[in-house]
């Protein structure tokens, strides 16, 4: 009975603090704490996604940073467009209305996703790592060679997408806008976990062959879990490209699909609130390290060694097991 | 026909580079069943010892051992240190850590000697150009790269196959466990091989600084390219590396070379150029996802 009610409040503070956080970051002088909690929803919601194939699914992609990218580039390209006043292929309009360009930016990570994993999916293990990998490099190397769209440079976008009613110049306002997103995908992505087809991703991960004798097409589950997790990670890469007014092909270097992944495993695989916790990880630390030292990098990679050598389970299950033995 | 062949030997020596990372890469899959993304950063650190120790000297041949053992050194220190840890955990812990080592490795290096590359100037001796074929010049040294290449591939032949450490490799990829039960030392097999796959990546490395800029980040460039090789050639198989390192060498240059022309026949020079090299990039990415789709395991392994 206790344990029951105990994540529901913690859930409920955590939105409070979350929606306070712009308001107190201001009033304490931090102001830069708001663009920096607007990265963690976002990394947070990639990072989730990959999750749900890499920890419910056990399907290592390591090329979850294409979708990434896509979902940027959608943005970037109809903003492109939008301002030059010229349609895409000649009959597709450009458009700046986030209300389109975010729909716009999931359905294409997701058709994206359905091609490359109805292809990975065929291999597995190592094969798998490598050719999700392949795919997320070629798409790099295709926009990179996109000379229309910046090529190396990126693709600058001069202003937000705009929403109905809304000052998207605010930086307040696009935190809300993220922050109400990403309640709404965390409450998608909770009812998906715990819906039948969730359980039967599981499932897959633990035995696919016992999967297979109950009578269920693990080919077809599987993609369609590939599918969902390429939609959210495209969704988080319009709402970065809105919040950062750039779109390049750093979004789809595989170092972001190791980003990606470190994330999950910081905070905690197959786990629903893992991934967010290990972005804010992985973001504060990114910038805490930088503002001390050029050398960055370093320490992070110690830490990344240390959590995956010692640690079972990423910080969430670090806090549980000191939790659990002071207590 | 004269740049044809040259094309041709140009893709050879990058093969034969990509072999030499990819049969420590493949042995180290095969046998220890680790996935070592922290291989780019051996490369790298037999190229910066080397190049160093060739640049304070004065002498190319001193940076040779120099190269070698740093590299050797750092795959053993890596396998006692951070790799043992690993052998038996899932892939999405090895491809971490690893990579958490090459972050490591990266800022190490740029602490040390900055973000300016280093250069090392070729020997006398391997210096210019012969005459192979009337009017085909090609550098001379690019023709030892190809030479020792060989020379590796050979002596990897030879002692994989003909000596009794070979057989315990051999044995080790295909049953790990029924070795383990025969009362080999597993662990110091593994160290042995994991140390001679950090020996040929440091060599590689090293001998790529006069024809590349020695600098962070070399690694991860040549390092995926070569996870192609390994998964084309078929994980564990050295006979797979090497044919698929040579076959994509010569994929990857000659589209390089070819693929930009003929697309200036149809589309303006700047934007051909860019939209060839991008598309050449993706050569080996396309043909790699073509080999998995017709053989999952790669070419050099029986599906069974």
């Amino acid at each position: 009975m206790e344990k029951s009610l105990k994540r529901p409040a913690l859930l409920a503070a955590l939105l409070i603090a979350l929606i306070a956080l712009p308001t107190v970051a201001d009033a304490a002088g931090f102001a830069a704490l708001t663009s920096l909690a607007t990265r963690v929803l976002i990394y947070g919601i990639a990072a989730a996604s990959l999750n749900f194939v890499l920890g419910y699914g056990g399907m290592v992609s390591f090329g979850h940073a294409a979708f990434f990218g896509i979902g940027g580039y959608t943005v970037g390209i109809l903003y492109q467009h939008y301002s030059l006043g010229e349609p895409l292929f000649g009959f597709i309009p450009g458009t700046n209305q986030m209300l389109i360009t975010l729909p716009v930016a999931v359905v294409l990570s997701g058709i994206m996703a359905a091609i490359i994993g109805a292809l990975s999916l065929r291999t597995g293990g190592v094969q798998f790592i490598m050719i999700t990998l392949a795919f997320a490099q070629m798409l790099f190397f295709l926009f990179v060679s996109l000379k229309t769209y910046g090529g190396d440079d990126g693709l600058i976008i001069r202003r937000a997408n705009e929403l109905p009613w809304l000052n998207m110049r605010d930086k307040h306002t696009v935190y809300y806008v993220c922050l109400a997103i990403a309640v709404l995908f965390f409450a998608v992505l909770w009812r998906l976990v715990n819906s039948r087809f969730g359980n039967v991703i599981v499932g897959l991960r633990q035995s696919e062959k016992r999967m297979a004798a109950i009578g269920l097409p693990a080919y077809r589950y599987k993609l369609v879990a590939f599918i969902i997790s390429g939609m959210g990670c495209g969704l988080a890469g319009a709402l970065m490209a809105n919040f950062l007014r750039f779109a390049s092909p750093d979004m789809m270097h595989w170092t972001k699909s190791g980003e990606l992944m470190i994330m999950v495993i910081l905070g905690g695989v197959g786990t629903l609130f893992g991934p967010l916790i290990g972005a804010a990880v992985f973001i504060v630390l990114e910038s805490v390290l930088a503002s001390w030292t050029e050398n960055w990098q370093l320490g992070l990679g110690l830490i990344l060694l240390f959590v995956v050598l010692y640690t079972q389970g990423g910080v969430q299950a670090l806090g549980a097991r000191l939790v659990g033995r002071s207590a | 026909m004269t740049l044809f062949l040259e094309q041709l030997l140009n893709g050879v020596q990058f093969g034969v580079m990509l072999f030499l990372l990819a049969a420590g890469l493949t042995l180290i899959f095969g046998i220890m069943g680790v996935i070592n993304l922290a291989h780019g950063s051996i490369y790298m650190i037999g190229a910066y010892a080397g190049t160093w120790v060739a640049a304070e000297t004065g002498s190319f041949w001193l940076g040779i051992p120099a190269g070698l053992a740093a590299a050797a050194f750092a795959g053993v220190v890596i396998e006692f240190l951070v790799v043992r840890r690993l052998y038996g955990r899932d892939h999405l812990d090895q491809v971490l850590a690893t990579f958490g080592l090459i972050l490591i490795f990266n800022q190490a290096i740029t602490m040390l000697f900055g973000r300016q590359p280093l250069f090392v100037s070729m020997p006398a001796l391997l210096d210019g150009s012969v005459e192979l074929l009337p009017g085909l010049f090609y550098p001379v040294y690019r023709l030892a790269i190809i030479v020792v290449g060989l020379l590796v591939a050979l002596g990897l032949y030879l002692l994989i196959n003909k000596t009794r450490v070979g057989m315990l490799v051999r044995a080790g990829s295909t049953n790990r466990e029924m070795v383990r039960a025969l009362g080999v030392d597993v662990r110091l097999l593994y160290t042995l091989v994991f140390g001679l796959g950090a020996l040929l990546a440091g060599l590689a490395g090293f001998m790529a600084g006069p024809i590349l800029a020695v600098q962070v980040g070399m690694g991860e460039q040549i390092l995926i390219t070569t996870f192609v090789v390994v998964v084309i050639g078929g994980v564990g198989s050295i006979r797979g590396a090497f044919f698929a390192s040579l076959i994509l060498g010569i994929v990857d240059t000659s589209l390089r070379a070819y693929l930009p022309g003929l697309l200036r026949q149809i589309m303006v020079g700047p934007e051909a150029d860019a939209l060839g090299a991008g598309i050449s990039s993706m050569g080996i990415y396309l043909l790699m996802a073509i080999v998995l789709l017709i053989r999952p395991k790669g070419l050099f392994i029986r599906n069974s």
